[in-house]
């Protein structure tokens, strides 16, 4: 027998009964059913506080009907709610009077004018007169708590909503409520400003402009933005956007609520970073981030001069004709930062035209694709509910930062235990319930421990009950098992953590996989065929051979590769190794498509200018294979093609075709030769979300959350299909004659020679940070001063047993040399390593990882001299 | 006449310089209620106490065998002692932790030992330094007795009983309040539902709270059974009560009188008690039960003080405290001042009492201090009306808790019952008193 | 490093100890950094937090809550005097306005001495010694203004140092330790006490 459980109930809301899910907020079942109750303080993605007051409605209780919060009262059948009375009226009306006592008028000079809650309910609602003669509040104006945060503590109204935010979704409390009563205010700690990298997400979520952001304070009015929808191509999550701007000049990204993927979240970088994007006047030198792209440039006498792009084409043309005459004499390194379409492009240029099959759309600081592609895939929903998550990636909150919290929201519900393979410092440490530190090297053997039950490798900082629990949260099969993988250390052979990778995915037939890579588009890239043995719409060829960016940069070095074209982003900002990068730059021709400069371009014969995020359109797919649109917003700078007609007219110059002349035209493509999902996601006409006009007021009761604009429904909101993981697979097979990738395809892993540490030396371990000097930092002018120059990570045992002391200049020799860091005590770098953060500058200048890099050894060992 | 003959249950020490030291605690019958209490079953000590009708003495009243048996379906895990006392007039608690520690302490292991709790909390007002110090030993004490700790007197029950020192914090007597300071945080009451903290208190688990003159009641109620407690009193407000009088009395203190038997007039008036009005002046008001409870005029002063013999006349015994106002005392003054001590205590979350307190403090000083207008008595009236819709007794709320629909209280007595004093505050430009 | 001096840290594990939850031991922790430092400090805030698993903007913003705390350095003697109903009706007011001249600073300012701290306080529960004060919450009773100019002077003198223990110094008697019932004791009691329960409720039917 089996009790029928009631998912839903009957309520009355006004005199009409509708029906609601059992056990909700009366405040989300009201609205459902089309009354609105107004409210502040009420956040669907976080837990009722009932500050506000202002959700106040009629409630017929044993007592007769009395004012309840919708906010946070659960329905339950047969409640009987007014929402319209006399009596509510008038208790949200004085609520309403109350906020704004003592709220400053200065609506015109508020960057929330126009757009504000407050405003628009005192518009409806408010008598108009204020009956509040007494002197009202003041504190010194606009305080900054933090590099991109602006609070003006008058027009505060307490709702809590960013203090929540802080401790509650972000888990970093930064700011809290200090004091008490109407001197309550939001607060930093005096000593730490509010620099948490989800910042931002206070600014988009306060109902009023207490919280302003530095990068868009002043700069418009929000009536003369236009917004698309979109998404986020700073990382790999694929965070759905509202893309804001005013005329050609982009002004503002804000969070848009997509269930499965962000909850309307974002990170710093990928808001703020968009003056990276729009044309930055002050910075013309083609060796820095800072600089667009804007027209085609061709090396003449050894300088980059500005050519038409018939001169462009017709010099890279000549020189991959030239190449491509021996085989294996051309090849495409990068790629993850195109869009699908353009990926597609590319690969049937690379292929089509130039039949080479030296692809790959990672710059080697990656992992194996046909592993990749071999994985059962788990989605961000699944890995956020799965019963264990493993994760053997960096830190997440500085890789894939909302990733991170929403793996959080699961472990700090109890509903997920986390297991952590830590490789060095991560915020996820204190919500593991295992947290195994792993040095250098020695991935691959403590899997073994935990898979065949093997003795860890000597040494460990792990406790054997660390080793079981482990063992007994993953289980037998890995049922209800997410592993998170990705790349933790650039300082170690990837084969290490493939090792790994692979071991569970073996042993574990029921566990998934969630590949944390970080680069935007790096799924949807590979997806496309941007790899040797890659084909597109997620196929494999087993007999094909090419070479991959390591073995590329080998070849150009031994000058068996001539040439070698360049997919967007700066390849020597992304490697480890960036001597051996610049000496097979140096001994090759080498063409560039890409948007920004960078020290890549001192080497480049051509560059071709392409356009970027909020520029062009197509799809692209995050790490769980979630397929979704990116929207353009503003106009590309200069003569910026988008890739798919770079590649079309650069075949079109070698006297061939790639049968593709629009973006438009190669989605349908893709779908059509591949099944593969592409701009059809976005085709549905329920969709509101593409294009939503800021005068559109109706289209604002779509949003989850109405206080935040943009007021855009995530195209997985209002029911589009989602085409992740399997679906994708199963919509390739049925089409085309690629197949994936299995576990068996892969071939026999070599063992690896780990070398032996000595007491002297220290195992290195380069990890990511959030904030690095890449693109989207470096370009940008609001967020550049948020990087830290490299410091020399250590854990306070080796700082005592080395004799140096915190914040001492030492001396690391490495593999080709040495550099002088600061020391920084961190404890959560494993014993016996050194963190340094990867892309970053010492103080002096001084790129620490190409010097200490050692490209020879599966692991780089560096020396430390206190002088 | 006032009725002075009933037992003194938790005074019976005050006669005593050394009352709060654990010798003559032990001389004059302590600790003999626990021993007997452990005799018993936990249900039956629990049974003595509902029979008792013991009505909780922090302020709302609610029976303590009720909110205990509202606990027995699911087990408790917490007891906390309410020893916040900081509604302004109220300071019986005090006189208890100073004076007779021991007896608070037994109350408490005698209540955990009903419940079956082992671990347990007094909650103590941060200024209370010297009542701190005098808890705190008696606790010590109690430990090197063996009525705490482990397997107390031999018996089979454990309890851990700490002392815990608020900061300053009106709001944190308010039990959800309380258990938030407990657990370190701002006292930020809670979210109602759930309405007890018997279902999810301290760290989300069930918790009793009760305040310091329930729990130092229990002893007496063990000892001669909840029976006899019952059969003093009347009706629901059964045993004596401690009465905090202060004010324009000439014997201002604490006393502790038989519920229901005794009048207002009784206690103000009597030479065994407040001796009555400074220079024999006429009673203008009282306020009964704390600054939250609304006023009374004299024409209540022969009211007996039992529970609902007050709730019926709109008004409260709330704290037990009784503030007497006489003619020469400014009742704007004394509303301002009342007003200015919730917006300052007002913790901060709602709207209506973070600025609807606020806004009427100011106005109200305004009408103290020069500058009122003949309009400000209305729109004083809807501010409250605002925050207490209805204006009715007991409140409507439109808080998270009721400090928020307290503060119409007196500024709604004052203003009702004294309009002539406002308007000649209006006419004079300021107090005519000054 | 610890900023807490070894005493002060000793106790206040001891604190810790005494809750299930460390961040519990949150007040009576910033009582004790208040008496080391006589105020908040930073780096006291910062202790209190690390040992309370929290961060110093939520320390600080939860100490900010409660006014015993105090931020900003403060004299050694905080004067508190209450101007609440009972006490206003007592010449409260009139009272903190002397004290104010005696002391010679202006209300919630301190003496230019760096001796005394001038509190107005809401109620302090001693109604009937009205009005009231303390001097860092110890009730010195002192009701007109010739009492209280003595008790300024014998302060200065010190005299009182024995009763009016220096600011910040809340509880001078700590629990004599070791006493704590082991937390598999109240596990497993409370295991007892529900079968106990179960079984009489049995035999009661
Ligand atoms: C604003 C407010 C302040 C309160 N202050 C106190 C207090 O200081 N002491 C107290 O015992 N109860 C106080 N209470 C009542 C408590 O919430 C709770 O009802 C009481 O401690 C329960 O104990 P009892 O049942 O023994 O009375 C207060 C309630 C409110 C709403
Ligand atoms: S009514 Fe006042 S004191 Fe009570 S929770 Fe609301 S704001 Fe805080
Ligand atoms: S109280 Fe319900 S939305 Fe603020």
């Amino acid at each position: 027998m089996t009790d029928v459980i009631r998912t839903t109930v009957n309520i009355t809301v006004n005199g009409r009964e509708i029906e609601v899910k059992a056990g909700e907020l009366l405040i989300d079942a009201a609205e459902r059913a089309g009354e609105y109750i107004p409210r502040f303080c009420y956040h669907p993605r976080m837990e009722p506080v009932g500050m506000c007051r202002m959700c106040l409605v009629e409630v017929e209780g044993p007592r007769g009907a009395t004012l309840q919060p919708a906010c946070y009262l659960h329905v339950n059948d047969g409640m009987s709610v007014c929402t319209n009375s006399e009596k509510v009226k008038k208790a949200q009306d004085g609520v309403l009077e109350f906020l704004l006592a003592n709220h400053p008028l200065d609506c015109p000079v508020c960057d929330k004018g126009g757009e504000c809650p407050l405003q628009d309910q005192t518009l409806a609602h408010g008598s108009g007169e204020t009956r509040f003669i007494e002197e009202k509040r003041h504190f010194v104006k606009p305080i900054e708590i933090g590099e991109l945060v602006l609070l003006d503590r008058e027009r505060c109204i307490q709702c809590a909503r960013c203090t929540r935010f802080s401790s509650e979704v972000a888990g970093d409390t930064e700011i809290a409520f200090s004091g008490r009563g109407d001197l309550i205010e939001v607060a930093p700690s005096p000593d730490k400003p509010f620099n948490s990298v989800f910042s931002g997400n206070t600014v988009q979520i306060c109902p009023v402009g207490a919280l302003t952001a530095k990068p868009y304070r002043f700069s418009a009015r929000p009536w003369d933005l236009e917004q698309v929808e979109s998404t986020c191509t700073t990382c790999a999550v694929g965070c759905r956007i509202a893309v804001q701007s005013s005329g050609n000049r982009l002004t503002r990204v804000l969070g848009v609520d997509s269930d499965p993927v962000n909850h309307g979240w974002l990170c710093d970088k990928g808001r703020f970073t968009l003056d990276s994007i729009d044309q930055n006047p002050e910075s013309t030198d083609v060796l820095s981030a800072a600089t667009r792209i804007t027209t085609p440039l061709v090396r003449v006498k050894g300088v980059l001069e500005p050519a038409s792009w018939g001169e462009a084409l017709g010099a890279a043309s000549a020189i991959l004709r030239d190449a491509s005459a021996t085989p294996g004499g051309v090849g495409a390194i990068g790629g993850a930062s195109l869009t699908n379409e353009g990926a597609f492009a590319w690969e049937r240029f690379m292929r089509g035209v130039l039949g080479t099959e030296n692809l790959d759309a990672q710059f080697g600081d990656g992992l194996d694709p046909v592993l990749l592609q071999a994985l059962t895939k788990a989605t961000i929903d699944e890995a956020a509910r799965a019963k264990t998550i493993v994760t053997l990636t960096g830190d997440l909150r500085e890789e894939l930062p909302i990733l991170f919290l929403r793996l959080r929201e699961g472990a700090v519900s109890g509903t997920s235990a986390i297991v952590e393979f830590a490789f060095g410092p991560s915020a996820l440490r204190s919500l593991a319930r295992v947290s195994l530190v792993v040095r250098p090297g020695e991935a691959h053997l403590c899997a073994r421990s935990i898979t065949d039950h093997a003795d860890a490798p000597a040494g460990v900082a792990f406790s054997n009950e660390e080793l079981l629990e482990a063992r007994r949260l993953i289980g037998e099969s890995g049922e209800g098992v997410v592993f998170v993988v990705g790349r933790p250390n650039f300082a170690e052979d990837p084969r290490v953590i493939e090792n790994a990778i692979r071991r569970f995915a073996e042993r574990y037939p029921d566990a998934r996989f969630l590949v944390a890579l970080r680069r935007s588009n790096v799924a949807g890239a590979l997806d496309m065929g941007l790899g040797s043995q890659l084909r597109p719409g997620r196929g494999y060829d087993a007999e094909a051979k090419g070479l991959d960016t390591l073995a590329q940069l080998e070849a150009l070095r031994r000058g068996d590769q001539k040439a070698v074209v360049i997919l967007g982003g700066c390849l020597l900002g992304n490697v480890a190794d960036v001597k051996g990068a610049t000496a097979a730059l140096e001994n090759a021709d080498v063409i560039a498509v890409t948007g920004h400069g960078g020290a890549t371009l001192g080497y480049a014969n051509v560059v071709l200018p392409a356009a970027i995020a909020h520029e062009r359109s197509g799809t692209v797919t995050n790490i769980e294979g979630r397929v979704t649109a990116v929207t353009p917003k503003i106009v590309a700078p200069g003569s910026a093609w988008p890739d798919v007609a770079i590649a079309a007219e650069l075949a079109e110059q070698m006297g061939q075709s790639i049968g593709l002349s629009s973006v438009e035209q190669t989605a349908k493509t893709i779908e059509e030769t591949t099944g593969y999902p592409a701009l059809s996601v976005m085709n549905d006409e329920v969709h509101d979300g593409a294009v939503v006009g800021r005068s559109d007021a109706s289209s604002l009761r779509h949003a989850l959350d109405p206080m935040a604009f943009p007021g855009i429904r995530s195209a997985e909101s209002v029911g589009l299909a989602s085409y992740t993981g399997a679906i994708v697979e199963e919509r390739a097979q049925g089409s085309v004659h690629t197949r994936c990738a299995t576990l068996e395809d892969l071939a026999n892993a070599e063992p690896l020679e780990v070398p032996l540490a000595d007491s002297y030396s220290l195992r290195l371990v380069v990890s990511r940070r959030l904030y690095d000097r890449g693109v989207a930092m470096g370009g940008s002018p609001s967020l550049h001063n948020l990087v830290k120059p490299t410091t020399l990570g250590l854990n306070h045992v080796d700082l005592d047993r080395l004799g140096v002391e915190e914040g001492a200049i030492v001396s690391v020799t490495g593999a080709s040399g040495n550099v002088r860091l600061p020391v920084e005590l961190n404890e959560g770098v494993a014993r016996g390593s050194v963190e340094i953060v990867f892309g970053t500058k010492s103080a002096t200048g001084e790129d620490a990882v190409a010097v200490l890099y050692d490209p020879t050894s599966v692991i780089s060992q560096v020396r430390l001299e206190s002088r | 006449m006032a009725m002075l003959d009933s037992p003194r249950i938790v005074s019976s020490r005050a006669q005593y310089a050394d009352s709060y030291t654990l010798t003559r605690y032990l001389e004059t019958g302590g600790y003999v209620a626990l021993r007997k209490a452990l005799t018993m079953f936990p249900e039956a000590v629990a049974a003595e106490v509902d029979a008792a009708s013991l009505l909780g003495r922090g302020g709302a009243g609610f029976p303590a065998g009720r909110k205990w048996s509202m606990l027995r379906k699911a087990p408790v895990s917490y007891l906390v002692v309410n020893g916040d006392e900081s509604e302004p007039a109220t300071f019986k608690d005090h006189f208890l932790v100073e004076r007779d520690p021991h007896q608070l302490v037994e109350g408490v292991i005698i209540a955990a030992y009903a419940l079956q709790v082992s671990q347990a909390f007094i909650y103590l007002r941060g200024e209370f330094a010297l009542g701190l110090e005098r808890v705190q030993q008696a606790v010590n004490d109690a430990y090197s007795e063996g009525a705490l700790g482990s397997k107390i007197f031999g018996s089979d029950f454990s309890i851990d009983l700490v002392v815990h020192p608020g900061a300053g914090a009106y709001i944190c007597g308010e039990e959800t309040a309380l258990i938030e300071g407990l657990e370190g945080k701002r006292g930020f009451p809670r979210i109602k539902p759930p309405f007890f903290p018997a279902v999810t208190g301290l760290y989300g688990e069930p918790t009793v709270v009760n305040n310091v003159e329930t729990m130092s009641n229990l002893p007496w109620i063990v000892n001669n059974g909840g029976a006899a407690f019952a059969a003093l009193g009347v009706g629901r407000s059964t045993g004596t009560r401690l009465f905090a009088l202060a004010g324009r009395v000439n014997n201002p203190g604490v006393y502790e009188i038989e519920m229901v038997k005794n009048t207002f007039r009784d206690l103000i008036y009597d030479p065994a008690l407040g001796g009555g009005v400074i220079g024999g002046r006429a009673v203008k008001a009282i306020i009964p039960g704390g600054v939250s409870a609304p006023w009374f005029g004299p024409d209540l002063l022969d009211l007996p003080m039992g529970q609902d013999e007050v709730g019926e006349k709109g008004s409260m015994l709330g704290s037990g405290s009784v503030v007497v106002l006489d003619e020469t005392s400014c009742v704007v003054r004394a509303a301002w001042r009342i007003t200015k001590f919730f917006s300052r205590e007002s913790c901060g979350q709602c709207t209506p009492c973070r600025e609807g307190s606020g806004w009427i403090e100011r106005a109200m000083y305004r009408l103290e201090h020069g500058g009122g207008r003949m309009e400000d008595m209305d729109l004083l009236l809807d501010l409250c009306d605002n925050i207490a819709p209805g204006l009715s007794w007991p409140p409507q709320q439109t808080t998270i808790c009721v400090l928020g629909s307290s503060i119409p209280s007196s500024v709604h007595s004052a203003i009702s019952m004294f309009p002539d004093d406002f308007k000649a505050h209006v006419l004079h430009g300021g107090c005519p008193h000054d | 490093m610890s900023h807490f001096q070894p005493d002060i840290r000793h106790r206040a594990e001891e604190l810790i100890a005494l809750y299930p939850r460390a961040r519990s031991a949150m007040l009576p922790l910033l009582h004790l950094a208040q008496e080391q430092d006589g105020y908040l400090s930073e780096a006291g805030i910062e202790e209190v937090a690390s040992l309370t698993g929290t961060t110093s903007a939520d320390v600080r913003g939860t100490a900010a809550f409660y006014d015993m705390y105090h931020l900003e350095p403060v004299g050694k003697y905080v004067v508190g005097v209450c101007t609440n109903i009972a006490c206003l009706l007592a010449g409260g007011e009139e009272f903190l306005e002397h004290a104010s001249q005696k002391l010679d600073c202006a209300v919630g300012s301190t003496s230019s001495d760096g001796l005394f701290t001038l509190e107005e306080t809401e109620c302090l529960a001693d109604c009937d010694k009205a009005p009231c004060v303390q001097v860092n919450h110890r009730y010195v009773r002192t009701t007109t203004p010739e009492t209280f100019d003595t008790l300024v002077d014998d302060l200065r003198e010190g005299k009182l140092d024995h009763d009016v223990p220096s600011h910040g110094t809340l509880i001078r008697v700590r629990r004599n330790g070791g006493l704590r019932a082991a937390r598999q004791e109240i596990v497993d009691q409370r295991a007892r006490s529900s079968a106990a329960r179960a079984q009489r409720a049995e035999e009661a039917k």
